[in-house]
């Protein structure tokens, strides 16, 4: 029998309590036992970042992390930037075409959410940096690049 | 990055005022990626999910002598250990749903290992942790066999036997031949009158198509014996009918579930989880999930065939290439996959977009002791076009031309007689090229912009040549030996571009850009575009009918005579077909 | 030690649709009883926008706009056969399926309208947007939401198509490799400049131009979208990609991303693209498909551009900063020839 211990942490808000295996990584907790869907599977290796959500605001690959970490921390997803309304970095993507088969894609945006979240002005370079941890095989990430950068627009003339 | 429309050219081949097509729309995915609500294949959740991991050979190549699982069957979690007598029909080569190749693979190799990474067994457990203890738990004894890595090598008389199937580790093409051939024309008096001679050998790399979703599929026993099958496949029904032959099931028993996937540039077409996971879930009851890791996606699901070339062309000095000769090895792997596949449709792309009056080609599918290799992006071309790319390189340079203009010179146009015998239509090399150096300014000479596809072509660039061939000696000119088939009454029908030509050797007429009547057509082949029923907002077909449909042309080349010759099985072998 | 500037071209063709056909595709069309249609597929969308090209392909040819039409894909127990999403297929053969079968419920649709609007339905037309006119009648018009309701609850007639396309399975001749390949071509040239490093072999900015001849562009966004990240692979393919690094011996192969580099965000080349359409006459509407030839012409292009920068031939590929630094050096010092 294996091992489970309780853990309970807070998902985009929300308080949640699971048993987690032994040794059971954060992605897979989300993923199987809490149901959120939204962070993928791409490598189990910490190499693509489909795999990325937040831990108190910061980025982490959540299929290199021990789930029992985040006891009583905030886990935040994909599935909590979009509520009644998008978050303008979804409706970014959508209008520049910065998605192709969409499975990097929550990595993505939780990348570039967690970089506007500390600096909301950054230059292409920081963008760039941002999101070099999530590897996208369709797109070329110019796409990617450049809907960041509109939002960016929006936050420097004030807001939309 | 910038990106612009041209539609100055050919614009008069093309009516732009359209509804919906031509809009930039939103796509109609594009809520569903960016919220993360998207159905992948694994983002379906079963109550007591179970998980396979396989074995998989140490050695390049080594005989199995004995399996020895009792310590692995104990171990917790274990719930079933598949085996290659498991699988009901346990040897498949993916094209036999188009009756292509001959049966060569395992789902789990049973006497033998070819490939380093080749499943043995499967383990179904209850989690991911505990089928990899249990795979490490697992003893094989192995007799290693001598291996060969290297397609020059493995064609040599005494090199080990990668694949039973095929002895001389040799693909076996069409009339039984070892190689595929292309012969149109005779190259060797043309190389001996060549001003120059451009030789090269060049070398592709194996490539892992690296899909960020990995290969996967889920299988669960639904309700009245059916199975149901989430899946990443790249061809539904194509997976469906590989398990449905590979497990001995009838096809209405199973319910394949995909067409949302996670990126795929040919790396999801071989059907490799699905089998495995219905059979898990036929064997245990219970809903079973096997997805490859990210170490199985890099080196054991199948790559992009390594290929070689050597490649020679002949030069005349005005800049005409007058011979090109192609040999080329595509690198296999233990089994056939759809490599021998890729072979003809690269036999097919030859000499490349350029107008060649001898063209000479082998092109062999090796089996060597590595991963099966398998379709990607460009599958058959990519490989061909570098080595032919940079022959144009060399060529121009051996002829102190310009590279471009050098390309111009050869570039094929309508009417131009193909080296696999069909009339080229629709080209669009010269404008491509003329509207890539506009971007920079590149000079080309006043000539080289004046050039079109729609002229120039055609006359005596339609004949096919004397053909020199080993087994039937000298072909005369003109001889098509290939009956075309006509559309079946009721299909959607072929159109007039690339066409079948008439065995009679006459050059078609060369193609004119005045306008011409729209062909009238037998009922079963339309000739123009289709833009929809009659009545639609959209205008019918353009005026201009692109001058490979034209008239004479189609008519001629409507079935017609054939020059008698022995009919061939359309594959290399024969009794492949399911049940 | 010193950086050199080259300039590389190439052009190529691709197919379209698999070699030798025998693949077919296809499609069902219906109408639910308010004028919204369904698209009924087995066809895979790997991202490339299968489901949003058959959707813009379905509502051009039904009349409607592309809001009143939804493709699903890919159930079996729904969807009829589709070969698959491969060979540059999809656009193609599935396009020219929802074709035939978005006519066949057009028809039911403009045949129903002719009955409301008393008129022989050879002289009705839509405007795309919703409506049924009467040609050269304006005024006398109903909606396609009306005509595909009275259609179902008025006349008995199911507003639905089905759509197959096939191109005929081709022999070839073992002897002289004849055969009829496939009906359709995409065109490009691209020229590439770059910068050779000659001390360490690196190349760096590389700035790819392009021409993508794609027969028509049915989403100029989604051509866009293949044609961008198509060139990005190509140019990974060119510098950096291999399972086997020391091929043919299978010694230092990577079993993950970090170990099998590609080009991140940071590394990438500019790309000016134009892109002409001269429409395949066999194409739906015209398209042909642009998902795979897209990264070919970088490969030759950027050995090409080597070349004309440092002189040494790269033939092999990955063309790795280690290859040519070792081509460089083996051409012992005269790499400054073409500086």
């Amino acid at each position: 029998m294996m091992v489970k211990k309780p853990l309970e942490f807070r998902l985009n808000g929300t308080e949640v309590a699971v048993f987690a295996d032994e040794a059971e990584n954060l992605l897979s907790v989300l993923r199987a036992k809490v149901g959120d869907l939204t962070p993928k599977y791409g490598c189990g290796q910490g190499g693509c970042g489909a795999c990325m959500v937040t831990i108190d605001g910061r980025t982490v690959l959540s299929c290199i992390t021990l789930a029992e970490t985040v006891a009583g921390a905030d886990v935040g997803t994909l599935a909590g930037l979009s509520g009644e309304r998008l978050d303008p970095l979804q409706e970014a993507f959508m209008d520049g075409f910065a998605a192709q088969c969409g499975y990097c894609t929550p990595g993505m945006i939780v990348a570039a959410r967690a970089l506007l979240q500390h600096n909301p002005t950054p230059d292409r370079d920081q963008i760039i940096e941002a999101i070099s941890d999530n590897i996208c095989r369709c797109t070329g990430y110019e796409p990617i690049i450049e809907a960041i950068q509109s939002v960016v627009a929006q936050e420097r003339a004030g807001g939309s | 990055m910038s990106v612009d429309f041209r539609k100055d050219i050919f614009a008069k081949e093309r009516d732009d005022n359209l509804n919906e097509i031509g809009k930039p729309t939103r796509r109609q995915d594009i809520l569903g990626h960016v919220t993360g609500r998207s159905p992948f294949f694994d983002d379906h959740r079963f109550d007591g999910l179970l998980h396979i991991k396989c074995v998989r050979s140490p050695h390049h190549h080594a005989r199995i002598r004995a399996i020895d699982t009792t310590r692995a069957e104990t171990m917790p979690g274990v719930v079933r250990i598949i085996r290659g007598s498991d699988v009901p029909v346990n040897l498949n080569t993916l094209l036999s749903l188009l009756d292509f190749g001959k049966d060569d693979e395992p789902v789990l190799a049973e006497s033998k290992v070819a490939y380093m990474g080749e499943p043995v067994l499967a383990i179904v457990a209850q989690s991911e942790a505990q089928a990899h203890e249990a795979v490490a738990a697992v003893r094989i004894d192995y007799e290693v066999l001598p291996h060969v890595l290297d397609v020059e090598e493995a064609i040599k008389p005494g090199a080990a036997v990668v694949n039973e199937t095929y002895p001389g580790n040799k693909f076996e093409f069409y009339g039984g031949n070892d190689h595929q051939k292309l012969r149109f024309g005779d190259v060797a008096p043309a190389f001996a009158r060549a001003d120059h001679i451009v030789e090269g050998r060049y070398q592709m790399a194996p490539i892992e198509q690296a899909p960020i979703e990995p290969n996967g599929a889920i299988a669960a026993p639904q309700t009245n014996d059916r199975y149901v099958c989430y899946t990443s496949t790249q061809g539904l029904f194509f997976s469906l009918g590989t398990v449905a032959k590979l497990l001995n099931v009838e096809s209405n028993r199973l319910h394949f579930i995909g067409g949302t996937v996670g990126g795929g540039f040919g790396g999801k077409v071989d059907s490799l989880c699905e089998p495995l996971a219905i059979l898990g879930a036929m064997l245990t009851g219970r809903a079973v999930r096997y997805v490859l890791d990210r170490a199985e996606e890099m080196q054991v699901s199948a790559p992009r065939s390594a290929e070689l070339w050597y490649v020679k062309d002949g030069l005349a000095a005005d800049g005409r290439i007058i011979a090109r000769q192609l040999t080329g090895y595509f690198d296999s792997g233990a089994y056939t996959r759809l490599t021998g596949y890729g072979v003809v449709k690269c036999i097919g792309h030859l000499p490349g977009p350029y107008t060649i009056p001898n063209v000479h080609s082998d092109a062999y599918c090796v089996y060597t002791n590595r991963t099966p290799a398998t379709a990607m992006r460009g599958f058959g071309v990519t490989a061909v076009d570098f080595a032919i790319e940079r022959q144009m390189d060399k060529g121009a340079r051996a002829l102190g031309m310009d590279p471009f203009e050098f390309r111009l010179i050869n570039a094929y146009r309508d009417g131009d007689m193909k080296a696999h015998r069909r009339l080229a239509g629709n080209c669009a090399l010269i404008e491509s090229i003329q509207a890539a150096a506009e971007r920079v300014d590149y000079p080309l000479g006043a000539e080289f912009r004046a050039m079109t596809s729609m002229s120039g072509g055609g006359g005596e660039r339609a004949l096919i040549p004397p053909t020199r061939t080993e087994r039937l000696g000298m072909l005369p000119a003109g001889t098509s030996t290939v009956e075309v088939k006509t559309t079946a009454p009721g299909l959607v029908p072929q159109f007039g571009v690339d066409l079948p030509v008439p065995a009679t050797g006459l050059p078609a007429p060369s193609p004119t850009p005045t306008p011409v009547p729209a062909p009238k057509a037998p009922e079963t082949r339309a000739t123009t575009y289709d833009y929809g029923a009659s009545g639609l907002s959209a205008p019918p077909a353009p005026k201009e009918v692109p001058p490979a449909t034209e008239p004479a042309a189609l008519t001629k080349s409507q079935p017609g005579p054939v020059t008698p010759k022995p009919r061939y099985s359309r594959y290399s072998s024969l009794g492949n077909r399911r049940r | 030690m010193a950086i050199y500037k080259g300039r590389g071209v190439c052009a190529m063709n691709y197919p379209i649709g698999m070699n030798l056909g025998g693949d077919p595709s296809q499609a069902l069309v219906h109408s639910n009883p308010d004028g919204k249609f369904t698209v009924t597929l087995s066809s895979i969308d790997l991202g490339q926008g299968m489901k949003s090209v058959s959707r813009q392909v379905a509502a051009e040819t039904l009349g409607v706009p592309v809001a009143d039409v939804y493709v699903d894909t890919a159930d079996s127990d729904t969807g009829p056969q589709c070969m698959g999403s491969f060979a540059s297929r999809g656009t193609h053969r599935v396009g020219n399926a929802v074709i035939a079968a978005a006519k066949e419920a057009r028809a039911v649709m403009l045949e129903a309208a002719a009955e409301e609007l008393e008129v022989n339905a050879v002289d009705l037309e839509t405007d795309g947007l919703g409506n049924i006119l009467v040609k050269g009648a304006p005024g006398r018009s109903i909606t396609t939401q009306e005509a595909c309701n009275v259609a179902q609850f008025k006349y008995g007639q199911s507003v639905s198509g089905r759509g197959i396309f096939l191109i005929p399975m081709s022999d070839v001749d073992p002897d002289t490799g004849e055969m009829t390949t496939v009906s359709c071509f995409a065109h490009m040239a691209m020229i590439v400049d770059l910068e050779v490093d000659d001390e360490t072999g690196e190349v760096f900015n590389v700035r790819m131009n392009s021409a993508y001849e794609v027969g028509r562009a049915l989403n100029p966004k989604l051509v866009e979208q293949q044609l961008v990240g198509g060139a990005w692979m190509g140019l990974s393919h060119a510098l950096y990609e291999t399972t086997e690094p020391c091929y043919p011996s299978r010694d230092h192969r990577p079993y993950s991303f970090s170990s099998y580099p590609m080009p991140g965000p940071g590394d990438l080349a500019s790309h000016g693209i134009s892109i002409l359409e001269r429409p395949a006459p066999d194409g739906p509407f015209g398209g042909k498909g642009v998902g795979e030839m897209c990264a070919n012409p970088v490969l030759p292009a950027v050995a090409n551009a080597i070349y004309d920068a440092v002189g040494v031939e790269m033939d092999e590929l990955p063309m790795t900063a280690e290859k040519i630094l070792r081509a460089i050096r083996a051409k012992a010092g005269r790499a400054g020839d073409n500086g």
